[in-house]
C-alpha cells in the first residue's frame, strides 16, 4: 500500500496526513497541492513530510507547499515551526543556499523607453554582474571587511555606496538579521565568500528584464507601486559559497550533536539540534550571518542593474525610479510568533523553499504595505513568467505566514540535456522576444523550462487556497544565466 | 581491461556519481575526477600547480564528504581546477590529498555547472574485492 492512500482531503487542494499514521508522530502533514496533481506528488517528497513531523517539538503540521518535492532531509517547498521550549533547529530544514531569494526593482520605463536597447542592456548587465561557476566577484574584500558583510548585510553594502538608504525599508528583516555573529563563522566559509561577494552564481539563479502583463489586483498592485507595462528588473540569487560552506560545516556538527542528544532521526540530513544547545545557538547566528551575506549580494547588484540602467538610457536611477518593490528570503529559519491553538507562541519557523507571505497588519511588514500584505515573489524558470503575490491572514492561520517559492524540477539535469538543444531554447525563447545569455550551453540546456514544474499552477494553487493572492504576473524580456 | 573509473546516475535536481578503485585510495582519486567532470572536462586541465591537505574524519561516509567538500574549498578559494588526484588513507579515517591542477581560465577550460555542495543523500562507501564510492552533489 502506497503512503499516498493514508492522505485525505481537507478541502479543495488542501491534504493531510494523519498524525496516526507512523506512531513516531508528533504532528500532522499537510500538503497544499493541485487536485489535478495529486497523482504526481513524490511518495519520497510525503514521506520526508511524515519524518519532519516525527521532529521534536514540531507545532500544528509539517507542511508542504504547491511546488513541493524531495530535497535532502527536508522537502524543498516545506514549512515547519518548531517550540522554542523543546523544539530544534536542523540546518537541512534551510538547504545549502541559506538565503536564495528573489528580488524586485521597479521603475518608470515602459516598453517604448528600453526598446532598442534591450540587447546592450542584457550585454552589460551580463558583465557587469558577474555569473557562472567559478566567477568572482568585483570586489575584493579583506578577510575583516567579510566580517562586515556577515553582521550587517545590506546595511554594510549601502554604507559602502551599494544603493540607497531607502532600500533597506523594503527587504525582509530590512536586509540584516540581528542574530548574526560572524565570530562563529568558520574560516573555510569566509574564505569561500570573499571572491563571490557581489556574483550571482549558476543553476536556477538568473538576472531578468521584465515587463508586467498582467495585474490581478489594482488595489494592491498599485500600493507595491506595479502597473502594466512597467519595467521591472528580477535577481535570484543566495549566499553563494560561503552559505553553502556554512550549511555543511554545521550539518557535520549537527550529525554530531543529534546522537548526542539521543534525537532519533529517520535521514542523517534531518541531523538537528535541541534550541537550547550550544550547536543549535551557534547555527542560528551563522546561518543569519549568511543570510546577512545574500542581503548584501542582492545590494549590490542592486547597484550595478542602476548603473547600468543608467549608463545605457542617459538618465539617472532616480530619475527612472528604480526603487526596490521588495526582497525575500526562500531558504531561511526564523523566531516568529504565530497563533498555536489559540495561543500566542514564539516560535523557530524552517523555510526550505518557501517564502514569507505575512498578512495585512503584520508589523514585519514595510509601513507602505502594511494594510495589504506582504509582497510575495515566485520566480519562473529561464524564460517563464514570474508572479507578485500578497501574504494573507489564511497563510496567517495555517501556514505559518508561508507559501510556495517557484517552479520545482522535474526532469533531472542529466535528462534535460540530453532532450533539450541550448541553440534551439534560444531561437524559441527570441522568437517570444525574449533574448537570454549564459556562460555556457550546459546551463540553458539544463535549465530548460520544460525541465520545471508549470509555475503558473504553483501560484494558482497558492491563490485557491488562499496562502497568498495573486497581484501581478512579470514577463522576461531578457534573462541572464549563470 | 582497464576498470572504469566513475560514471553518472540522474537524480532529480541533481547528479550523482559512483567512483571505483581497486582500494578506497583509488575509487577516492576517480571521485575526484567525477566531481571535476561535472564542472569542467577534465581532460583540458594540465597538472601544473599542486595543493596538499590533511583532513580527519570518524567514519568511511564522513571522510568522502569531507574530503569532496575540501575539493571544492580549493577550486572556489584558490580558483583551480583539478585533474590528478593521490589519495593516501590511513588508519583512525586519516586523510592525505596532493591534487593538481591550474588555475580557472574559461577561455581555455570548458565552463559546467557550479557544485553548491555534497549532499549526505545516499552517500556510501562499499569496501569488499574492489571499492565502490558514490555520493550525490547539489547543484
Amino acid at each position: 500500500m502506497s503512503i499516498k492512500d493514508e492522505i485525505k482531503k481537507v478541502r479543495d487542494n488542501v491534504y493531510e496526513i494523519p498524525g496516526s499514521y507512523d506512531k513516531s508522530m508528533r504532528a500532522s502533514g499537510r500538503f497544499y497541492i493541485a487536485d489535478e496533481f495529486f497523482d504526481d506528488l513524490e511518495e519520497g517528497a510525503v514521506k520526508q513530510i511524515v519524518n519532519v513531523a516525527c521532529l521534536p517539538g514540531v507545532q500544528r503540521y509539517a507542511i508542504g507547499l504547491p511546488d513541493i518535492h524531495f530535497g535532502y532531509g527536508f522537502p524543498i517547498g516545506g514549512v515547519a515551526a518548531f517550540s522554542l521550549r523543546n523544539g530544534i533547529v536542523s540546518p537541512g530544514g534551510v538547504g545549502f543556499d541559506i538565503n536564495c531569494g528573489v528580488r524586485l526593482i521597479k521603475s518608470n520605463l515602459t516598453m517604448d523607453d528600453i526598446d532598442g536597447h534591450i540587447d546592450e542592456l542584457t550585454e552589460k548587465l551580463f558583465k557587469n554582474i558577474p555569473s557562472g561557476v567559478g566567477s568572482k566577484g568585483k570586489i575584493r574584500l579583506e578577510k575583516d571587511e567579510i566580517n562586515d558583510v556577515l553582521d550587517y548585510g545590506a546595511e554594510w553594502a549601502v554604507n559602502n555606496g551599494y544603493g540607497w538608504p531607502e532600500d533597506l525599508e523594503f527587504l525582509e528583516e530590512n536586509g540584516r538579521m540581528a542574530d548574526a555573529d560572524s565570530s562563529i563563522v568558520s574560516d573555510k566559509a569566509k574564505k569561500r565568500g570573499i571572491p563571490q561577494l557581489g556574483s550571482l552564481g549558476s543553476g536556477n539563479h538568473f538576472l531578468e528584464i521584465q515587463i508586467v502583463d498582467e495585474i490581478y489586483n489594482e488595489n494592491v498592485a498599485q500600493v507595491y507601486g506595479l502597473e502594466k507595462g512597467m519595467i521591472v528588473i528580477m535577481i535570484h540569487t543566495g549566499s553563494r559559497g560561503c552559505g553553502h560552506q556554512i550549511c555543511s560545516d554545521y550539518l557535520r556538527i549537527m550529525d554530531k550533536a543529534y546522537k548526542n542528544y539521543k534525537i532519533k532521526i529517520a535521514d542523517r540530513q534531518l541531523a538537528c539540534a535541541p534550541l537550547n544547545s550550544k550547536e543549535a545557538q551557534n547555527y542560528i547566528q551563522a546561518m543569519a550571518a549568511a543570510a546577512n551575506y545574500a542581503w548584501a549580494n542582492r545590494q549590490m547588484m542592486t547597484h550595478w542593474v542602476r548603473e547600468t540602467f543608467e549608463d545605457v538610457l542617459g538618465r539617472s536611477a532616480e530619475d527612472m525610479e528604480m526603487n526596490i518593490v521588495y526582497d525575500v528570503a526562500h531558504n531561511i529559519a526564523k523566531m516568529e510568533t504565530h497563533k498555536v491553538y489559540n495561543r500566542e507562541e514564539e516560535v523557530l519557523v524552517h523555510r526550505k523553499g518557501a517564502t514569507r507571505a505575512f498578512g495585512p497588519g503584520c508589523e514585519e511588514i514595510p509601513e507602505k504595505y502594511r494594510e495589504v500584505g506582504q509582497p510575495v515573489l515566485i520566480p519562473g524558470t529561464m524564460g517563464t513568467a514570474s508572479y507578485v503575490l500578497c501574504g494573507t491572514e489564511t497563510a496567517m492561520q495555517e501556514t505559518f505566514g508561508s507559501t510556495a517559492h517557484g517552479a520545482g524540477r522535474v526532469l533531472s539535469r542529466s535528462k534535460a540535456k540530453k532532450d533539450f538543444d541550448a541553440d534551439e531554447i534560444t531561437k524559441d525563447l527570441a522568437a517570444n522576444g525574449i533574448k537570454i545569455r549564459a556562460t555556457s550551453k550546459h546551463v540553458i540546456e539544463e535549465e530548460a523550462p520544460a525541465a520545471y514544474k508549470d509555475v503558473d499552477s504553483v501560484v494558482r494553487v497558492s491563490d485557491s487556497t488562499g496562502i497568498a493572492k495573486l497581484v501581478a504576473k512579470v514577463k522576461p524580456l531578457s534573462v541572464c544565466k549563470g | 581491461m582497464t576498470m572504469k573509473r566513475y560514471d553518472y546516475f540522474e537524480a532529480t535536481a541533481d547528479i550523482g556519481f559512483k567512483a571505483y578503485g581497486e582500494d578506497i585510495n583509488e575509487a577516492f582519486e576517480n571521485a575526484g575526477l567525477a566531481i571535476f567532470n561535472i564542472i569542467s572536462d577534465t581532460s583540458g586541465i594540465s597538472p601544473v600547480k599542486e595543493i596538499e591537505f590533511e583532513i580527519v574524519s570518524e567514519d568511511d561516509v564522513s571522510l568522502l564528504y569531507d574530503y569532496l567538500e575540501e575539493l571544492l574549498f580549493y577550486h572556489e578559494t584558490e580558483f583551480m581546477l583539478f585533474s590528478e588526484f593521490h589519495v593516501q588513507i590511513a588508519e583512525g579515517f586519516r586523510l592525505k590529498a596532493i591534487i593538481k591542477g591550474e588555475e580557472i581560465n574559461w577561455d581555455k577550460h570548458v565552463r559546467k555547472t557550479e557544485i553548491k555542495a555534497i549532499t549526505f543523500h545516499e552517500m556510501d562507501v562499499k569496501k569488499s574485492d574492489a571499492v565502490e564510492v558514490q555520493a550525490i552533489v547539489d547543484l
